[in-house]
């Protein structure tokens, strides 16, 4: 192997990490006057800087640095990318969001970036320690933009929730990391790996891991530790709602597979059995929950924990397959969600007027363009064909039959029909009640930088649902990082796309 | 040596405790025995250094302080770094396999602490009396 | 030598109270200690275990464990100031817009 600068490994986080200092020290040398925008397109460009480099990170040989805490392969490009574009889509509909309300624009934004750092971190670290900083770093920065409408009670009252309970799951991650480090006298993955096939202490590892899924079951909002999910995403302002429902997920996600795959490889007899069951529990739970809810923001965050049943579907399988379905999955959710809170960020601006389902009531006559948007996320989301979703849940069930998870798979499509029918009632609001034009509510004209991030964001889930083919294959380079002689599978779903066409 | 007479070193720790607390119950019961009681209205309030007693002890302080306190632990808990790194400085070459690395690493660690110290300054935290309708 | 199991026996007792205290504690200054205490209960694991294994790493973990509890501390503490500014009270029960 050839010898590449470790700084090379963790390019994007370096370009992310030095955007953001220099967005902190700017904000408070600037007169409280001026505007922050400059500051958020700064930001832009080094978000910009930072997909480059992980996009030609590709061409760099797999490979660790930093003394075995970093490793660089298909996989961490994969979610590196798909942080740095969500982070990119956030910047982009939330640059005029907090105009004239809050006087801390400029650490919003620096925010926003050290928490990506920490995502990015999470998704290339082999070493325990790291994950867990990066886990701090991007949770920390999110506990503080939860509660970021600072007049509002609700917004603090979110912002409490999501840190207690966030550190109480951290606390849990953390108690299963040194269980773990107890039983195999490690804590990179590789060796705890090797730990594990080594059969020594089961137990102590069957408990580390079980505390350790406690921990990330929290951060991905999966049934039964999902009760902070509605309150939070409730709370919290809509464009940070759609950054943290996504991004800290894919990132939990990745450690997840890194952990249960790698790490933990050898037990699968453990965890399938309890991804299994918080698949089941997530997938039913979000979405009987949706169905009883009236406020839009409360009915989404129960669709996000039903999404995070239908990834851990894919983790269950526990094939190259079902890891690729994950990730492209993780992909196609990120589109879809984060355009669903941007256009309610939009329709409802910073005080957040509306936010139940009836102040939707026929807004397609007077948002057309917002609302086709809507439509075509909530059909993603529905899974209707020619979506991101459609291919996401049909990658996913496929994958899951192929290990022969029959009963998952009934269950979960069961799920999909009845989710479809609280994203319908809401596509039914916008379009087919009469609009009252006595509730009419005067909304500041959309910015350029926000039509371009929802353009991005609705192209984005076309093209993941008609021409999936360069995700999938980058997804499916990320998954052979793991199985490396993937078989027929791989090929027979190479295929699919063009069936759809 | 096996278990059990291991833990009869701790015997006269345990002792200690015994002695401790036989004769602190011991100074109070006696006290509440030999001594008279009556009260006055002097004599049951707050006790504070001899001065008249003013306010309630559960007034609350300007966010202020918590905002010297929490810099404070945040800058304090940097220094957790530093001793390691110092302790291990001289054989840091060896181990990482080139000459300066731990030298720049630490460079780059003291410049972030540097970079929020500039924040905190420019942001006005540690100007105490800026804003007096917090005090 | 005192076996590595009263240490963790401890550590899981530390840990056990901390869960507890989080679950039943009202005030959300004690929520927020007793996830202080769970902090400490896992480092104590932590040591203990560096120790069984004679490896240095597991003491590191720790000085990045407290690290991190202390800029956690500084956030939360921050965000308990702007609840407490929003609704004058500390009580988690009372801290209910949002249905749970």
């Amino acid at each position: 192997m050839t010898a590449v600068s470790p700084a090379l490994r963790i390019l994007p986080e370096i370009l992310l990490t030095l955007t953001g200092v220099l967005v902190m020290v700017t904000e408070p040398l600037l007169s409280a006057k001026t505007s922050r925008k400059p500051l958020g397109i700064f930001a832009l460009l080094g978000t910009l800087a930072a997909i480059a480099a992980s996009a030609w990170q590709l061409h760099l040989p797999a490979g660790t640095a930093f003394f075995n805490t970093i490793q660089t392969d298909a996989f961490s490009v994969f979610f590196h990318l798909l942080i740095g574009g969500i982070l990119l889509v956030t910047l982009l509909v939330s640059l005029n969001y907090f105009e004239g309300h809050s006087t801390y624009v400029g650490e919003f934004y620096a925010l926003l970036l050290f928490s990506a750092v920490g995502m990015m971190l999470m998704t290339s670290a082999i070493e325990l320690l790291m994950v867990f900083l990066g886990l701090e770093i991007s949770s920390i920065s999110t506990y503080i933009l939860a509660g970021y409408r600072k007049r509002s009670a609700v917004s603090a009252e979110a912002s409490i929730k999501y840190f207690l309970l966030g550190s109480f799951a951290t606390a849990f991650f953390l108690y299963g990391v040194a269980l773990c480090f107890g039983a195999t006298g490690s804590t990179n993955i590789h060796s705890i790996a090797t730990g594990v096939a080594s059969g020594s202490s089961p137990l102590l590892l069957a408990l580390a891991l079980g505390m350790m899924l406690i921990g990330l079951g929290f951060k991905v909002s999966a049934a039964p530790f999902h009760v902070w999910t509605p309150d939070v995403y409730e709370g919290a302002p809509a464009p940070v709602v759609g950054f943290m429902s996504t991004a800290p997920k894919a990132a939990a996600f990745a450690v997840l597979l890194r952990i249960t795959y790698t790490g933990f490889g050898t037990m699968s007899h453990i965890w399938i059995p309890l991804l299994w069951i918080m698949a089941v529990a997530s997938m039913t739970i979000g979405n009987l929950g949706a169905l009883t809810q009236r406020n839009v923001k409360r009915m989404l965050a129960y669709s996000s924990i039903a999404h995070a049943g239908y990834l851990l579907v894919a983790f269950t399988a526990f094939s190259a397959d079902g890891l690729a379905a994950a990730c492209f999955y993780t992909a196609a959710y990120a589109a879809m969600n984060v355009g669903a809170f941007a256009i309610i960020s939009y329709l409802s601006g910073y005080d957040e007027r509306r936010v139940h389902l009836q102040d939707y009531a026929g807004l397609a006559k007077r948002h057309p363009l917002a609302s086709a948007a809507m439509a075509i996320f909530l059909l993603s989301l529905i899974g209707i064909p020619f979506t991101a979703g459609f291919f996401g849940k049909f990658y996913v069930f496929t994958t899951a039959m192929h290990s022969g998870l029959w009963i998952l798979v009934t269950i979960g499509l069961l799920n999909s029909g009845l989710a479809a029918f609280y994203y319908l009632r809401f596509l039914s609001q916008l379009y087919m009640q009469p609009y009252d034009a006595a509730q009419d509510i005067s909304e500041a004209p959309a910015q350029p930088a926000f039509v371009l991030g929802i353009a991005i964001l609705v192209a984005a889930v076309l093209v993941l649902g008609i021409i999936p083919n360069r995700v999938l294959r980058l997804a499916q380079a990320g998954a052979a990082t793991y199985f490396p002689c993937s078989g027929t599978n791989a090929a027979e779903v190479h295929t699919q796309p063009n069936l759809l066409r | 040596m096996n278990k059990p007479a291991y833990m009869w070193n701790y015997i006269p720790l345990l002792m200690q405790i015994l002695a401790a607390v036989g004769l602190a119950g011991f100074i109070i019961a006696a006290s509440w025995f030999i001594g008279r009681h009556r009260n006055s209205k002097v004599k049951l309030a707050a006790y504070e250094c001899g001065m008249v007693a003013q306010g309630d002890a559960r007034g609350r302080f300007s966010v202020r302080f918590y905002m010297v306190a929490m810099l404070f632990i945040l800058f304090d808990v940097e220094a957790v770094f530093m001793l390691p790194w110092a302790v291990i400085y001289r054989k840091l070459p060896a181990t990482t396999g080139s000459r300066f690395f731990g030298f720049w690493e630490m460079l780059v660690y003291v410049g972030f602490v540097l970079v929020g110290f500039f924040y905190i300054w420019k942001k006005g935290i540690l100007e105490w009396s800026k804003d007096k309708a917090d005090l | 030598m005192i076996p590595i199991s009263w240490y963790l026996v401890l550590s899981a007792a530390l840990f056990s109270i901390g869960v507890g205290a989080f679950l039943i504690k009202r005030n959300i200054i004690s929520i927020f200690m007793s996830i202080e205490l769970m902090l400490n209960a896992v480092n104590l694991a932590f040591v203990a275990f560096a120790h069984h294994w004679h490896q240095v790493s597991g003491q590191i973990f720790v000085f990045f464990v407290m690290v991190v509890a202390a800029a956690e501390a500084a956030v939360g503490l921050a965000i308990i100031i702007a609840v407490f500014r929003s609704r004058e009270t500390l009580n988690v029960d009372q801290i209910n817009l949002m249905k749970l």
